[in-house]
């Protein structure tokens, strides 16, 4: 098997593209798929700050290094989940990282800054671990990207990601979660602008291209991860494409090009500052701060006269806004 | 032929000789969710691989929560 750019002897073979690419070539081949992703979704300027959200694995390394190699003004975020021996060894990949390339790393800790860590949250919560995990990401990621006077964040979701979320958004015909699945979201009533430089490769491109360029990523699964729905839709996934080599690509791509125009007016949500925090929110309290009073046992404010139960804030936390059918977890 | 498979660790011993779509087959993997590594180099699924080789067969696949697939508030 022959690179296509250079005929030399090739190390890594992309099936849905009927092709493979050498050592040498394939982080250029993706580097330029990046590029094309940025400038075809106007994701940042070349002045732009930019917050990339790092976990330690391969696709938020993989996609901090590239924005680096382009020159761009891309600082890291990495948020303590307190996951144990799992947690040390992702915060110490990411901080060596940073410190290899000179970038800036901002830093938050669950634990340290919001009082309480994700196998506790897991506990003690009516939500799966991978819930409060996910809501608590999106918190700090958009608190920190606001009071950083970054202009974009940046998250490393590949297109088997996408493909995934995609198709259990349309299992489940989420039509406002399915209108909101853009590679780039423009920043809106205290959001951040979101983008997802990574959404055209896939996670074999991603985990390649941070091998061959020597990133130390961390290769373990999380370990409260076992089981989540979001890994049996990728199996699903997999197991067409092994027969049909494309179809991921078919899927999402298809959707970014024919199917998301058909959903924008499910996107009609207005929000309003949470009475704690000041975040962005559809009530009197954001999904956050509602999550972590339940977890700490605390009490948020003073009731409204015709607000929520708590049996009916724990339902729509469980189902609108962090479906566990998604997200995973005990049904 | 040793291969070292992740999550979990763990080592087993399958016969060399074949290439690596024959060995991926064998353990029950699918080529598009693995790197496989030999000697410290990506190889690819038509390389035959040898009685002696090391061989690391790494998943790509990640899950758990979405950071911002979905807006919710």
């Amino acid at each position: 098997m022959r690179c296509r750019r250079c005929r030399g002897p090739a190390a890594i073979e992309i099936r849905r593209h009927n092709a493979a690419f050498c050592r040498d070539c394939f982080p250029l081949v993706f580097r330029e798929q990046v590029r094309r992703a940025i400038h075809r979704y106007e994701m940042f300027a070349p002045d732009d700050r930019i917050l990339v959200a790092v976990s330690g694995g391969k696709d938020s390394l993989a996609l901090w290094d590239v924005l680096l190699l382009e020159g761009y003004r891309a600082s890291g975020l990495y948020l303590g989940l307190g996951i144990g021996d799992y947690s040390d060894r992702s915060g110490d990949v990411v901080r060596a990282f940073a410190r290899d390339r000179g970038a800036e790393l901002v830093e938050v800790d669950l634990r340290r800054d919001h009082g309480y860590d994700i196998p506790t949250a897991g506990r003690k919560g009516p939500r799966s671990t991978c819930a409060v995990c996910g809501l608590s990401k999106r918190y700090v990621f958009n608190r920190a990207a606001l009071e950083g006077g970054f202009d974009v964040v940046a998250t490393g979701h590949n297109l088997d990601d996408e493909a995934a979320t995609l198709l259990g958004n349309t299992l489940r015909w989420q039509t406002a979660y399915i209108a909101r699945q853009s590679p780039a979201l423009p920043a809106k009533d205290g959001m951040a602008k979101k983008v997802k430089p990574l959404h055209r490769l896939s996670e074999l491109e991603t985990a390649a291209y941070a091998f061959l360029r020597g990133i130390d990523y961390v290769v373990e699964e999380c370990p409260l991860v076992a089981g989540n729905t979001q890994l049996r839709y990728k199996d699903a996934m997999n197991a067409i494409e092994a027969t049909s080599p494309g179809t991921k690509t078919q899927f999402f791509l298809g959707y970014l090009e024919r199917g998301l125009p058909l959903f924008r007016s499910e996107d009609v949500a207005e929000l309003v500052p949470c009475e704690r925090c000041g975040q962005p929110t559809t009530g009197r309290f954001c999904a956050f701060c509602r999550a972590r009073a339940q977890i700490l046992g605390e009490q948020l404010g003073t009731p409204a006269a015709d607000g929520p139960s708590d049996r009916q804030v724990a339902a729509e936390l469980a189902d609108e806004v962090l479906p566990a059918e998604l997200y995973g977890g005990p049904a | 032929m040793r291969v070292r498979l992740r999550n979990p660790d763990r080592e087993v011993e399958v016969t060399g000789g074949r290439t690596v779509r024959e060995v991926l087959g064998e353990l029950d993997v699918n080529p598009d969710t693995v790197l496989v590594i030999r000697g410290g180099e990506l190889v690819t699924r038509e390389v035959v691989l040898g009685d002696g080789d090391d061989v690391e067969v790494r998943p790509v696949i990640s899950g758990g929560a979405q950071e911002s697939d979905r807006e919710r508030r």
